[in-house]
């Protein structure tokens, strides 16, 4: 079994806490930005709770109303940053998002932390890995899954300046260096002969690590929709396309597809496999049973490569 | 084309019935088969600071049609002040009209909220309260109508406890009471909302002039609930 043997360390600040700085530093300075809030990271805004009390709303255990309320803040022209647990916020007030927020045809950022499975030992009512896949059956959003902190810097800040729908995704997970300059662009890593990995957000430092020894393109992505089509095509070697996401398998497959309508393609799509394990333990220990470690991904891309010649 | 000779609305509420036939093609116009029909009428006639020149003003009130559902007698009223041509309301439910059975903000100019589906109005008026006053426009007030048997919806009471909790007295919600809920309301609507502190008032929701006393009231600090009791769909029928 290999270990990490990544030279650089992981980033000693956490995405969640860079959104707190942002978000803060947004609030501070442009009195349109409003943070909405459901008892969760409260004490992280308290301070900029204290500056804006009509800013900084706290609606309590209140997942419909969070979303709703952002909605209506957003109709009266401010730009709302909308947080919580990614199955508190996508999934329980899903109705929310789609009318209170689509379809009045308005403006929002959601950032959620938890992702697919943070708290894997808190068990599946803390985990979302169908979040983005949810996202997907809504029009005109931009989701975005950063994989470093100054990421989640970059994408928070384009999303609050923008006035759409935007869903950016933090985990605990983080990749060792950042890659993201402009957001939306899907960024080469490495170029090889055999096929292409596409790594969505957190997936990168494991599929590099998974990927060493094999001669393959990868391919970052920390903005999932729209799809960088354009992107994907540029450094696409054998059409032999492995796309690992860190939520549920094949959530971007119908994207990979239409990117490559007009090239013959094979299309492996990796990520969450089973939302139902019913177990604890560590989120390393999920990676294995996903098939989301290093060892699994090489294994089932490896294959994958085989399989085409 | 007929829409030629449609006569222009009057602007009184006696030509409302008129207006109401333009879509239905009912030649009767029961006007107490619109149960928010005076409510409505009322608030547009009396109440809100709103006009057709005014719809993107940021300081005029906002009314949220949290009941989509059965919109003629909305409208209707909406035709009579001149915020939509008198000529779209034979177009009901066509495939280009602005107007369907639930309204649509993005097709008619002055529809604060789309709805339809139940239980989003007031969550979304209480955010709006929220925006107005945190952008200084606490004076615009904010009116969202839901009806008894939408109150099921859980989401209403995540936002009549939090209004309270804000101290959102911009806002007031008119409940039209007809009776419908599945399973009632034990004690009364007002006081759903009386127990979470929100000034309450019971009128009958046919009464112009109850109905204007009761919305005319300010409640320094809190948000109120004006239940307006109409008959029952079935009573209207018989």
């Amino acid at each position: 079994m290999s270990t990490s043997t990544l030279a650089v360390a992981a980033p000693a600040e956490t995405m969640r806490e860079r959104f707190g700085t942002v978000t803060t530093e947004l609030l501070d300075r442009d009195d349109s930005v409003a943070l909405v809030l459901a008892d969760i990271s409260v004490d992280q805004f308290a301070p900029l709770a204290k500056r804006h009390p009509d800013r900084v709303i706290n609606v309590g255990i209140r997942e419909q109303l969070l979303v709703s309320v952002g909605g209506g803040l957003a109709l009266t022209g401010l730009r709302p940053i909308v947080h919580t647990y990614a199955p508190f916020l996508v999934e329980r007030g899903f109705e929310q998002v789609k009318l209170d927020l689509g379809h009045q045809d308005i403006g929002a950022v959601l950032i959620s932390i938890g992702a697919s499975y943070d708290r894997t030992e808190s068990g599946r009512t803390h985990q979302a890995p169908g979040d983005v896949a949810l996202i997907r059956t809504l029009p005109q959003w931009t989701v975005h899954v950063p994989g470093h902190p100054d990421e989640t810097e970059t994408l928070l800040r384009s999303a609050v300046a923008d006035s759409g729908r935007v869903y950016i995704r933090l985990s605990e997970r983080v990749n060792s260096q950042a890659h993201v300059t402009r957001p939306g662009r899907m960024v080469p890593i490495r170029s090889g002969r055999r096929g292409t990995v596409v790594a969505v957000g957190p997936m990168l430092d494991p599929v590099l690590e998974a990927t060493r020894d094999l001669d393959v393109t990868v391919a970052y992505a920390a903005t999932v929709r729209p799809f960088d089509a354009r992107g994907l095509r540029s450094v696409l070697a054998e059409p032999n396309v492995a796309l690992v996401e860190p939520y549920l398998a094949g959530t971007s497959s119908a994207v990979v597809s239409d990117a490559l309508q007009d090239t013959p393609h094979r299309l492996l799509a990796l990520g969450v496999r089973d939302a139902e394990l019913h177990r604890y333990g560590s989120p390393a220990d999920h990676d294995r049973a996903h098939g989301l470690d290093g060892a699994g991904l090489r294994r089932d891309i490896a294959r994958f490569l085989e399989s085409g010649t | 084309m007929t829409v030629a000779t449609i006569t222009p609305p009057t602007g009184s509420y006696e030509d409302l019935p008129r207006l109401i036939g333009l879509m239905s093609g009912d030649e009767k116009h029961e006007t107490s088969a619109h149960s928010t029909l005076d409510v409505l009428w009322v608030l547009y006639d009396q109440i809100l600071d709103v006009s057709p020149e005014r719809v993107d003003d940021p300081t005029r009130d906002r009314l949220v049609l949290s009941k989509g559902h059965g919109p003629m007698a909305y409208f209707a009223i909406l035709a009579a002040k001149g915020f939509l041509p008198v000529e779209t309301l034979p177009t009901f439910t066509d495939a280009d009209s602005p107007l369907g059975t639930h309204p649509d903000r993005l097709l008619i100019p002055g529809v604060e909220v789309s709805s339809g589906s139940l239980g989003h109005g007031l969550p979304l008026s209480v955010g709006i309260a929220l925006g107005l006053r945190a952008q200084g426009l606490g004076d615009s007030r904010v009116v969202c109508l839901v009806g008894d048997a939408e109150l099921d919806e859980g989401s209403n009471h995540e936002a009549i406890a939090a209004a309270r909790a804000f101290g959102l007295d911009a806002l007031t919600v008119v409940v039209i009471d007809n009776d419908t809920a599945t399973h009632g309301w034990p004690d009364g609507i007002a006081a759903r909302f009386g127990v979470e502190g929100w000034a309450t008032d019971d009128v009958y929701g046919r009464d112009h002039a109850q109905l204007a006393a009761a919305l005319s009231v300010s409640h320094g600090g809190r948000p109120n609930v004006v239940v307006a009791h109409v008959e029952s769909p079935w009573e209207a029928v018989a």
